[in-house]
């Protein structure tokens, strides 16, 4: 009888069967089953992703997975998008550019969320990847167009350049004629952060010489009667984002625009629009039946002219628009859209307390009743009811990220004046596949007792200027087996939960709460009794041991690593550990 | 059909609306009393205006010219129609003084701009900067300066916005009709004042928005937003501070300045609100920026606090490295020494590219132009002024 020992198999053998699997989970749980397979694997592994860049060193990672190809890397809290971490706190993807450089020569992917890119860190990954292709940075910021441009000169082997929501420093247009005469290999450009102008022909050079191009967003500064040029050289295009919609009626510029809309066969996604006037939006007609993916996010235009278009999108799987839509608009969007799968509604008007448009809970409502596809919303609005969310929730059971925004925090429901802790309780128990929440509204700590119970599948919650105590805290750590990150602000959340569910720290990505209660003897508690979380301080006010123990800091962020505290951080962030006593004292 | 400047989409689009909100904003420039009372940027007497909440207040140095707030706005109409609460007895310089040169960058003093409510203002350290000011200009500006220096500087901020507003408008832009060089609104392009200019400028003037936007800010200014750590009830009344609460509603700072240009093309309701207004700043000797959202400020003072906050790391900073921070507590008085030794300034880049000092203008004016700050030795910021004069000479 043949021994079944691992090194009976041929270690090709295993390798070809491991590369099938591509998921980063199901490839750790490989790497679990016994030592060979763990060095099979680790040598096969061509794509990691860190969520988190201070998790884990460049080191660790370069060491276990000696051969990769492709990295991904997040790094500043979520709550970054909205202006709470302060410039500065970290996410520097510079020491990992520089590890890779030396031990990954045949790196070809890049995607960056959230961190720090310098000019020169860009330079670098032009230089040191002979075959580089894939570049994104999303909502990052350090770098500028000098950058750019150097990428755009070295890099050969280009595919896809996606700056998406990025800060860049906008120096000029002409980084883009940096890109080489004979450079052909192109798919993706997105651009649509960029605030100056690009160089207009080299922009038109390029699209014309790259017959593989699928992806083209422009920036805002891309006018009108430019598009029906740029999108007559690439009819292959898949999806495009145009730059600022509005223009004078000329006859003759719509319908050459219109026509070129009409030769790109393939399209199915649209965004830009900025500014978008009405008398311009029917040049989309000819295409919108096999629109996907709508984002008209950044398009003033109102209900009627939004009603007209998206009752011809009967293909579509994802919009994105302002809550010009209106309460009618998404009526119109439940009866004419039945494969919609994700919706999200950006409020136009957020910093008035009056309301500027008609849109209400009940098109919410509309929605996931006549869209049964529909499995991620996001959705601003003034006011909500539980009865709402209930019948949400009843409606749509197969909803997997439900963000809720409620313009006014604390509002209650605003017909019974109740918390909406039924509403969403609802939400959570019947939505059994919930992966992430975003609550608002008025809140007590019963809405926390509902999803500590019921949202066993939930990822990520981020919770807002809700809640009455530690308790509300407690149920969801204690409660939510598959909690990966939770961020919270100005909720009465204090010590007591916090150092009660220390030990569910170490299951998650990362935790943050800013404006809550908790004090800096906790701070330095939990870090001194939990090494392989890192628990940062970040108090703009000085030194949190300038004040007593029991002050609450302002920001808290705790996140689990193996890489130890870490050395990049500002003067006004601190890290609790062991040593915290020596180093504060 | 929205004017097609504005679909350049750039800051410029901007300070139309925001001079247009400035009146309203104005309100929230005092708080020395429990009722909202317009100050113009000098404490000065204001000569009868769309906002009629206007209460005037005098101050020594005032004495020697008026300035109407409401003058300083660009008011924009429809042809033909008159301006509202233009004085055509405003007068603001005469063509003599404009010619003198300012010696050195000109500051107003404390009550100017920062409006007389920072004298409630408790702590120390939130004057810190403010102190500075005075002390930078008290040294450095003669008494007959003084006055010459608020207008001139106004002037020179004015001259220089509207010329590069006139410069990258579209020619068939309503708006820009106003704004556009013709014979008879001499906007100080030669000359002249603008102030003065201003002041007759009512034939041509063009109102895009209505009086109701003056009142609308100082509505919105009231409407209860609850403080961070605010009370329970979602719709009480909450203390009408001015700023929003940071991050909330939670919206990308991407999305939001888009949503601040293309609000100036919503003509619909004639408000104007942009959402933010993220600027950079820089320290001389800090390792990194940070950034503030203009729109969280209403007067200097707030946001010199806000920044003295946020730098007041790297200014202890020096005296230690950051391993020893820990020992180096904020002291207030420590802080005020150094701001109030004139060490730094506070300037900021404008449309132009070009670095003044901050604090010339009146609020809403320093929001619209402003694209960058930094805090700068003071050493480095002696002769901002004549560069700026001599910038609007050479545009003449």
């Amino acid at each position: 009888m043949q021994k079944m020992a691992g090194s009976s198999f041929p270690e090709e053998v295993l390798e070809h069967v491991f590369s099938f699997i591509q998921d980063g989970k199901d490839r750790n749980v490989i790497s679990l089953v016994c030592k060979s397979w763990y060095e099979i694997e680790r040598w096969s592994r061509r794509r990691v992703f860190v969520g988190n860049c201070y998790a884990i060193s460049p080191r660790m990672v370069i060491r276990r997975f000696p051969e990769v190809r492709s990295v991904e890397l997040k790094g500043k809290p979520h709550f970054a998008d909205f202006s709470l971490v302060p410039d500065g706190w970290g996410g520097y993807v510079g020491p990992w550019i520089a590890a890779m450089a030396a031990a990954y020569p045949w790196l070809e992917e890049i995607r960056l969320k959230r961190m720090v890119v310098t000019d020169e860190g860009l330079e670098l990954i032009s230089k040191s990847f002979k075959n580089f292709k894939v570049l994104v940075l999303s909502s990052c910021e350090g770098f500028s167009t000098v950058g750019l441009a150097a990428i755009a000169a070295n890099c050969r082997n280009l595919r896809e350049l996606d700056l998406r929501e990025s800060e860049v420093e906008d120096l000029s247009g002409h980084w883009l004629s940096h890109f080489p005469d004979n450079y052909t290999s192109l798919v993706s450009l997105n651009i649509s952060c960029l605030t100056s102008e690009v160089s207009f022909s080299a922009l038109e050079r390029l699209v014309g010489r790259c017959p593989n191009l699928r992806t083209l967003r422009l920036n805002r500064a891309v006018p009108l009667d430019r598009l029906a040029n740029l999108l007559r050289r690439a009819p292959q295009l898949v999806e495009f984002g145009t730059g600022v919609y509005a223009s004078e009626l000329r006859p003759d510029v719509f319908s050459n625009l219109s026509g070129a809309f009409s030769g790109c066969k393939e399209l199915k996604g649209l965004s830009g629009f900025w500014d978008a006037v009405p008398v311009y939006v029917p040049a989309v007609y000819p295409i919108c039946s096999r629109l996907t993916s709508l984002n008209l996010s950044y398009a003033t235009i109102q209900s009627p002219d939004l009603i007209k278009l998206v009752s011809q999108c009967q293909n579509l799987q994802r919009l994105w628009v302002l809550d010009y839509i209106e309460d009618t608009g998404l009526d119109a969007l439940a009866a004419s859209c039945k494969d919609l799968r994700e919706l999200r509604v950006f409020p136009s008007d957020p910093y008035e307390a009056e309301p500027n448009v008609s849109l209400s809970e009940q098109g919410l409502v509309s929605v996931s009743a006549g869209c049964p596809k529909l499995q991620s919303v996001l959705y601003f609005c003034r006011q909500m009811s539980n009865a709402a969310l209930r019948t949400i929730a009843r409606n749509r059971p197969n909803m997997t990220r439900f963000r809720l925004c409620i313009i006014e925090p604390r509002t209650p429901d605003y017909v019974t004046l109740q918390p909406l802790d039924a509403g969403f309780g609802a939400i959570v128990e019947h939505c059994k596949d919930l992966q992430r929440l975003s609550l608002s509204g008025l809140l007590t700590d019963r809405v926390f007792e509902y999803i500590g119970t019921f949202a066993k599948k939930l990822e990520m919650l981020s919770v807002a200027f809700a809640g009455e105590s530690d308790l509300g805290l407690h149920h969801v750590l204690s409660g939510c087996e598959n909690l990966r990150k939770l961020e919270i602000r100005d909720c009465p959340f204090g010590d007591k939960a916090l150092l009660a569910n220390a030990a569910k720290l170490e299951t998650m990505r990362s935790l943050w709460m800013s404006s809550c209660c908790v004090s800096f003897g906790a701070c330095k508690l939990l870090g001194q009794k939990m090494p392989r979380l890192n628990v940062e301080v970040i108090d703009e006010r000085g030194p949190p041991d300038s004040r007593p123990e029991s002050c609450h800091v302002e920001k808290l962020y705790i996140y689990r690593t193996v890489a130890g505290p870490r050395f990049d951080m500002p003067p006004f962030v601190w890290t609790m550990d062991e040593d915290s006593e020596l180093r504060l004292s | 059909m929205s004017p097609p400047l504005l679909g350049v989409g750039e800051e410029e689009g901007q300070s139309n609306v925001a001079l247009l909100a400035s009146s309203a904003s104005a309100d929230s420039l005092c708080r020395n009393s429990s009722e909202l009372k317009e100050r113009n940027y000098m404490g000065l007497s204001d000569c009868s205006s769309v906002d009629s909440s206007v209460v005037s207040t005098e101050s020594d140095e005032s004495k020697r010219s008026t300035l109407n707030l409401k003058a300083t706005e660009l008011r924009l109409g429809l042809p033909g129609s008159q301006s509202p609460g233009r004085d055509p007895e405003l007068c603001l310089l005469s063509s003599t003084q404009l010619d003198e040169k300012p010696l050195f960058p000109l500051h107003p003093l404390n009550d100017g701009h920062y409006s007389s409510s920072q004298k409630t203002v408790g702590s120390g350290s939130k004057r810190g900067f403010s102190d500075a000011m005075d002390g930078f200009s008290e040294v450095k500006i003669t008494a007959l300066l003084k006055g010459i220096g608020y207008c001139l500087l106004l002037d020179l901020v004015l001259i220089t916005t509207l010329s590069l507003v006139q410069g990258k408008y579209r020619a068939n832009s309503e708006v820009c009709a106003m704004l556009s060089p013709r014979p008879s609104s001499n906007f100080g392009l030669k000359t002249g004042s603008v102030l003065e200019n201003l002041g007759t400028q009512s034939p041509n003037a063009k109102e895009v928005a209505p009086p109701k936007i003056v009142q609308d800010r100082p509505r919105a200014a009231n409407e209860p937003r609850p403080s961070h750590n605010g009370a329970a009830n979602g719709n009480s009344s909450a203390p009408a501070t001015k700023a929003q609460v940071v991050g909330w509603p939670p919206i990308r700072s991407y999305r939001k300045n888009s949503l601040a240009s293309s609000k100036n093309t919503d003509e619909i309701d004639g408000k104007a609100a942009p959402g933010a207004l993220f600027v950079k700043v820089s320290m001389d000797g800090a390792p990194y920026l940070r950034k503030v959202d203009l729109k969280n400020y209403s007067a200097y003072k707030d946001l010199s606090s806000a920044l003295e906050k946020m730098f007041s790391c790297f200014t202890i900073g020096q005296y230690g490295s950051h391993g020893t921070l820990g020992k180096e507590m904020l002291s207030e008085s420590k802080l005020k020494d150094l701001l109030h030794g004139s060490e730094y300034v506070l300037t900021y880049e404008d449309k132009d590219g070009d670095w003044m000092l901050v604090g010339d203008v009146p609020w809403e004016m320093f929001t619209d132009t402003c694209k960058r700050l930094r805090i700068m030795k003071s050493a480095d910021a002696i002769g901002l002024a004549p560069r700026a004069m001599e910038k609007c000479r050479n545009r003449n």
